[in-house]
């Protein structure tokens, strides 16, 4: 669906209507719903782009990560990992996989085993999937460290014992040492301080650039997307809103909750951030959403229409995509 | 692992209560060990003297002698020994046999977590006693058989620790960042899992030890222990029955042994569960 644009570009992951419901269950166990954390999110990512994921808290952002990265089994649709199905596959094959595709977590320093030194951490990876002899994984641990700025007496300290920031170079060190093509960022400024976050980027694309990486970008923080990344989904409940480069999407949003969104960034200088705001209260409850499109109950331009259907992805503009009726509208 | 271990001994040492029963553990593997060399009648084990017979207290006989005429002290430090025996052994294959099973049943999310719970579901129905009095029963006297009873009651408790442990240690970010890294399930349970949730099976099974003297202790006094001449503690209140309350010493000095061995599990016990699982600090030490 999102394909048709991509001229010229090698396609490294591709998800085709993927959905994660969890389900809802009574006091005795017995299924009375769904909870839609994804529901028929189509996404394509290009070799060597990085691509970003925002939306408010509990859109659906880390589930859809996870479900790429197959700690969620998903309820139904496609994932091409490389040209590659892996969506539902065996727990041995996509271990094999999982060298190639790999998941930052938001909180990296409970990712980290408490018990364990930073050294027997990153030796981890290399010892599941590889058959390299201890000496050899020690010099590929110590470059890792080495590439993500680290010293090496912070192989005998353990988690607690180094910061935050030095938790998150960790945690990245410890999904490079498998020198993987693909890696899921989630949130991964959230919780460091202005500067360490600066930082932080800044290995991101160096590390980009030394390991050949791809990223999938996933944050809420408007302004460290539109410094990273290339391409933009907006998600809304589990779908994807609006679609497109960066920019474009920054400089003309199309969804009017991307405008929303993009209106509460505080700016410098800028307008007041309440004159365009009007993105009041909390999004419905994901296990009852409304009829038609799920943003129609805060979204100022709703009418008839918006009940009647659930408006889809659409391609209207050169490279870009957005799911609302009247937006497509507009456009004929 | 070498500083957390240098961190509970000195953490140990600074709690008072845990320090009298770390005594009291070291004292009785020493006697045990040291038995033949600290008895003043070794042979009296075995041999009987019937004209010395229920003698009292005195500085040839500490604690008396019994029905055959044997030295109780003698016997008593002996006693510690088979003690020892079968609390080790036993707790000792409980844990063995209880953890993997809790391990899997924990890890596992299908039919076989289920099948596994309730069969240690069904242990834990009877009273353990009950259940082990059949067992010893039907196999006849012996320390094995104690052992055996012992061990095939014991193990749903280490089942049942575990299995909770495994389920919330599950639940932990590490445990989740492991297997999207794609660790398999022997590696996650074994590296990860097991030594996160040591602390509480350490705990359970120190004091678990005290538990398992008291039921071997009660199988003996039951006939269902060692056979005699055997110096087995819980045999000794019972052979002492007949001769109470005249000869108050034949039983007194067993049921002493028994209870400073217990409270020795119980005081150790409890201050480790104070070091390692803060959840549940004593309300007295602030």
């Amino acid at each position: 669906m999102l394909s048709k644009k991509m001229d010229g570009y090698e396609s490294i992951l591709a998800i085709e209507k993927l959905s994660k419901w969890f389900p809802i269950t009574n006091a005795w166990n017995r299924k009375v719903g769904n909870l839609k954390a994804i529901d028929g999110v189509s996404l394509t990512v290009k070799k060597g782009e990085i691509i970003g994921v925002v939306g408010e808290s509990g859109c659906g952002k880390s589930t859809l990560g996870k479900t790429i990265m197959g700690i969620h089994h998903p309820t139904s649709g496609s994932i091409n990992f490389e040209g590659r199905e892996v969506a539902g596959l065996s727990p041995f094959q996509s271990r094999q996989l999982r060298k190639r595709l790999q998941y930052t977590y938001q909180d990296p320093g409970s990712s980290l085993d408490p018990r364990w030194k930073i050294g027997r951490s990153l030796d981890e990876p290399l010892k599941i999937h590889t058959s390299l002899p201890r000496e050899e994984r020690h010099t590929r641990v110590r470059e890792i460290l080495e590439a993500v700025n680290l010293p090496e007496s912070h192989l005998q300290l353990y988690p607690h014992e180094i910061s935050g920031g030095q938790q998150r170079r960790v945690g990245l060190a410890r999904i490079l040492t498998l020198h993987p093509s693909l890696v899921i960022l989630d949130e991964p400024t959230s919780g460091l301080d202005v500067s360490v976050q600066a930082t932080i980027l800044k290995l991101f694309l160096d590390l980009k650039k030394k390991f050949d990486l791809t990223y999938v970008f996933i944050s809420h923080d408007l302004s460290v997307v539109r410094m990273m990344c290339d391409r933009l989904a907006v998600m809304y409940l589990g779908r994807i809103v609006e679609f497109g480069p960066t920019e474009e999407v920054f400089n003309s949003p199309r969804h009017p909750y991307t405008q929303s969104l993009l209106s509460a960034i505080p700016q410098i200088g800028g307008k007041r951030v309440t004159e365009h705001f009007w993105l009041e209260g909390e999004p419905p409850d994901p296990s009852r959403l409304p009829s038609g499109c799920s943003f129609r109950t805060r979204c100022p331009f709703q009418d008839r229409a918006c009940e009647l259907e659930v408006p889809g992805l659409v391609n209207n503009v050169g490279y870009r995509w957005d799911a609302c009726v009247h937006s497509q509208k507009n456009l004929v | 692992m070498l500083e957390s271990t240098k961190f509970i001994i000195s953490k140990l040492s600074r709690d008072r209560t845990s320090l009298v029963g770390a005594f009291l553990l070291i004292a009785l593997v020493l006697i045990a060990i040291f038995a033949p060399v600290l008895a003043p009648y070794p042979e009296d084990v075995t041999e009987f003297h019937p004209p010395e017979r229920l003698f009292g207290p005195s500085m040839l006989h500490f604690f008396g002698t019994d029905r055959m005429g044997s030295d109780i002290f003698s016997r008593m430090l002996f006693g510690a020994r088979i003690t020892i025996a079968i609390a080790v052994i036993a707790v000792g294959v409980s844990v063995l046999v209880g953890v993997p099973i809790g391990l899997i049943a924990g890890y596992n999310r299908s039919w076989i977590s289920d099948g596994l719970m309730r069969i240690s579901d069904i242990f834990l129905a009877v009273p353990q006693i009950i259940l082990a009095i059949a067992i010893a029963q039907t196999l006849g006297p012996s320390i094995e058989n104690v052992i055996l009873a012992l061990s095939a009651t014991y193990w749903p408790f280490w089942a049942r620790l575990v299995y909770a442990e495994t389920r919330s240690a599950l639940t932990e970010t590490y445990v989740e960042a492991s297997i999207a890294l794609g660790a398999s399930p022997f590696r996650v349970m074994v590296f990860h899992v097991l030594p996160n949730i040591s602390s509480s099976i350490i705990v359970r099974t120190t004091i678990g030890m005290g538990g398992t003297i008291l039921t071997a202790a009660a199988l003996g006094f039951l006939g269902l222990g060692p056979p005699a001449p055997s110096p087995e503690w819980g045999r000794t209140i019972a052979e002492s029955r007949e001769f109470l309350p005249e000869a108050w010493w034949y039983a007194t000095a067993p049921g002493v042994a028994i209870f400073l061995v217990v409270m020795g599990f119980n005081l150790f016990g409890d201050g480790l569960r104070d070091i390692l699982d803060p959840r549940t600090r004593r309300s007295n030490d602030g």
